[in-house]
């Protein structure tokens, strides 16, 4: 394993640990589709994105539009460990008057780049971002990661904004689609069938990279690739398996936003050691954190 | 400092924005227009030519151009959009709430031909409770400018204002009321015209309507004062404060239905200060739009002049 290799896994252990540690003190929450993207967010936040914790509104960054909303807290962990604020708001997550709603919000949160929830609405507010960046015609590289939901592409809007992407071959635009398979009331194939997913963006104007969610090296390498296109629109088709890294819950039916029960408590607090422990081991050689 | 035109002519309201907007984008080019596929229909198309990289056709999808105008803004940029009223706060209405509103974005709104104003569009293509809807989300400005002087300065002023603005108005002409150089305050209403026993408070199209009933009514020995309420939110409540004690009657017009437009925002105040004065809303009355000319549908909605005489007289 790599130098790259091991921060990367560690940056997911991390997040991971302090996600589950939020969810579990605060007793319920979106576990499923949090830890779905844990992989991604660690690849975004130590290697990819250009940011400055100490400017949140520094207008050189790049962008980060968390469509799929309700996976506020495993980007609240990532700030949270990449200097944003302070570990301990993690523990008035939906408090009444805190600073981490349960969906993101633009005017509450230093690191949060767009006010999201509403499914689908995250989608075009990257455009506007992306068509800006271009407007200004800056010789930059910066991008704005959109990422999405696999649910949430049951929203005509998410395809309105798909479209617009495409045609304006707005490629300072990165959409990745947390492929993970399940929605809130189940199975896309029981609830309402994606088809083919990564045919439908293609045919809808799209250079389309798949990789693996689970793997922090194949997502780097997506979206490393997806960076250097600048003649179409890109989207990074991850890949994942809601709730994963939480065994407990991997092929649950009710893992989008579990209430914890006992038996649940003691599946998180297992997983909760092991990471600790992965963690405390500065990331080991041969423990994968996503299992 | 408003003053009154001194001969009757009208102007496009279209017209206007077009070349309020093209003035502007060239001293400024964060401005920018976005359009769903009605740029034929809104003049916008124009703006293509003379600004092309400060145009974005979208196509038919209302709700992306809402969010694309949030984010464009996030970086700075001053978007004005446009479409058919309906099509801005009915279609795009949580894209309005969420990402302008709520998450503090800034987009300028034309929701264009409201109410009477959609005439041959018929009722698919009309709104009679825009205001109602709009006035209801917390930060959003709701303004019915009467005529293209006033839209002309409004454009100007909220080009250089953060937040989400709603300006419904015509297309087609809109008869003069105010000279050239007329300039407004936001929040403050205009008393146009003082009267003792009665006042009509209108906006927009019943703006005309109303001054012209005043004239009427003096005639027949009855005094009515006229407000242009064209900034239905913020809404001059000190003007209405100043104005309503003494009255006999208070009279409301407005291109729009009853319910939480003009005359609902006329009453709250006059219910929370208790004047306990009788208060008349002229617009339509749980009604759907419907297609005919825009002089058949304004007599369908109450606003005409014989109307605003006639329920002054019936209730004085």
């Amino acid at each position: 394993m790599t130098e790259k290799e091991r921060k990367l896994k560690l940056g997911s252990a991390q997040i991971r640990l302090e996600t589950l540690k939020m969810l579990k003190w605060r007793g319920y929450g979106h576990l499923g589709g949090a830890m779905s993207i844990v992989e991604l967010l660690s690849v975004l936040y130590n290697e990819v994105l250009k940011y400055d914790p100490e400017r949140p509104d520094w207008t050189d960054r790049d962008y980060v539009v968390l469509s799929k909303g309700h996976s506020g807290p495993s980007l609240y962990a990532a700030l949270a460990l990449h200097g944003f604020f302070d570990k301990e708001w993690l523990y008035t997550l939906n408090e009444g008057g805190t600073r981490l709603p349960s969906h993101p919000d633009r005017l509450k949160t230093p690191g949060v780049d767009a006010t999201t929830g509403s499914l689908g609405q995250g989608t075009s507010v990257a455009a506007g971002l992306g068509m800006a960046l271009r407007l200004e015609k800056k010789a930059s590289d910066q991008r704005v990661y959109l990422i999405v939901g696999d649910g949430e592409l049951n929203e005509g809007q998410c395809w309105e904004a798909f479209q617009f992407l495409a045609h304006q071959k707005l490629h300072e635009v990165i959409v990745i689609i947390d492929y993970n398979k399940r929605q809130l009331d189940g199975r896309l194939e029981d609830i309402i069938s994606p088809f083919d997913l990564k045919g439908k963006m293609e045919s809808f104007g799209f250079r389309v990279l798949p990789a693996d969610g689970k793997n922090e090296n194949s997502i780097l390498e997506a979206l490393t690739e997806a960076k250097q296109i600048e003649d179409s629109a890109v989207c990074v088709l991850l890949d994942t398996v809601k709730a994963q890294g939480v065994p407990y819950y991997e092929d649950k039916d009710d893992s989008h936003a579990p209430k914890f029960d006992e038996k649940a408590r003691q599946a998180l607090d297992e997983v909760i050691e092991r990471l600790e422990k992965f963690v405390e081991e500065g990331g080991g050689q041969n423990v994968d954190s996503s299992r | 400092m408003w003053t009154l035109a001194d001969k009757d002519g009208s102007v496009e309201m279209r017209k206007v924005f077009v070349e309020t907007l093209d003035a502007l984008m060239k001293e400024d080019s964060r401005v920018i227009a976005l359009e769903a596929d009605l740029g034929g229909a809104s003049g916008f198309s124009k703006l293509k030519k003379t600004h092309p990289e400060q145009f974005i056709n979208v196509g038919i999808a209302e709700a992306n151009m809402m969010g694309i105008a949030a984010g464009l803004s996030m970086r700075g940029r001053v978007p004005f959009v446009h479409t058919f009223a309906p099509f801005a706060v009915r279609r795009a209405c949580d894209q309005i709430f969420l990402e302008g509103a709520y998450a503090g974005n800034t987009i300028n709104i034309y929701g264009s031909d409201p109410g009477a104003c959609a005439a041959q569009n018929g009722g698919t293509h009309t709104t009679l409770e825009d205001i109602a809807i709009m006035r209801a989300i917390p930060t959003v400005e709701v303004y019915d400018p009467a005529d293209g002087v006033q839209l002309r300065w409004l454009i100007r002023e909220l080009a250089g204002k953060k937040g989400v603005h709603y300006i419904r108005a015509a297309r087609k002409g809109m008869p003069d009321i105010y000279a050239d150089g007329s300039d407004f305050q936001i929040g403050k209403g205009n008393l146009i015209r003082e009267g003792k026993d009665v006042l009509i408070v209108a906006a927009g199209l019943g703006l005309k309507l109303s001054l012209t009933a005043a004239e009427r009514l003096e005639a027949e020995g009855i005094s009515a004062g006229v407000i242009d309420m064209f900034t239905i939110a913020p809404l001059d409540t000190e003007l209405l404060k100043e104005q309503i004690p003494g009255k006999k009657l208070v009279v409301t017009v407005e291109n729009h239905g009853i319910t939480n437009g003009l005359g609902s925002a006329a009453a709250e105040v006059m219910a929370e200060e208790g004047y306990g004065i009788r208060l008349c809303r002229i617009g339509s009355r749980n009604q759907f739009g419907q297609v005919g000319s825009q002089e058949y549908l304004m007599k369908a909605y109450g606003l005409t002049v014989e109307n605003i005489v006639d329920t002054v007289k019936r209730h004085l």
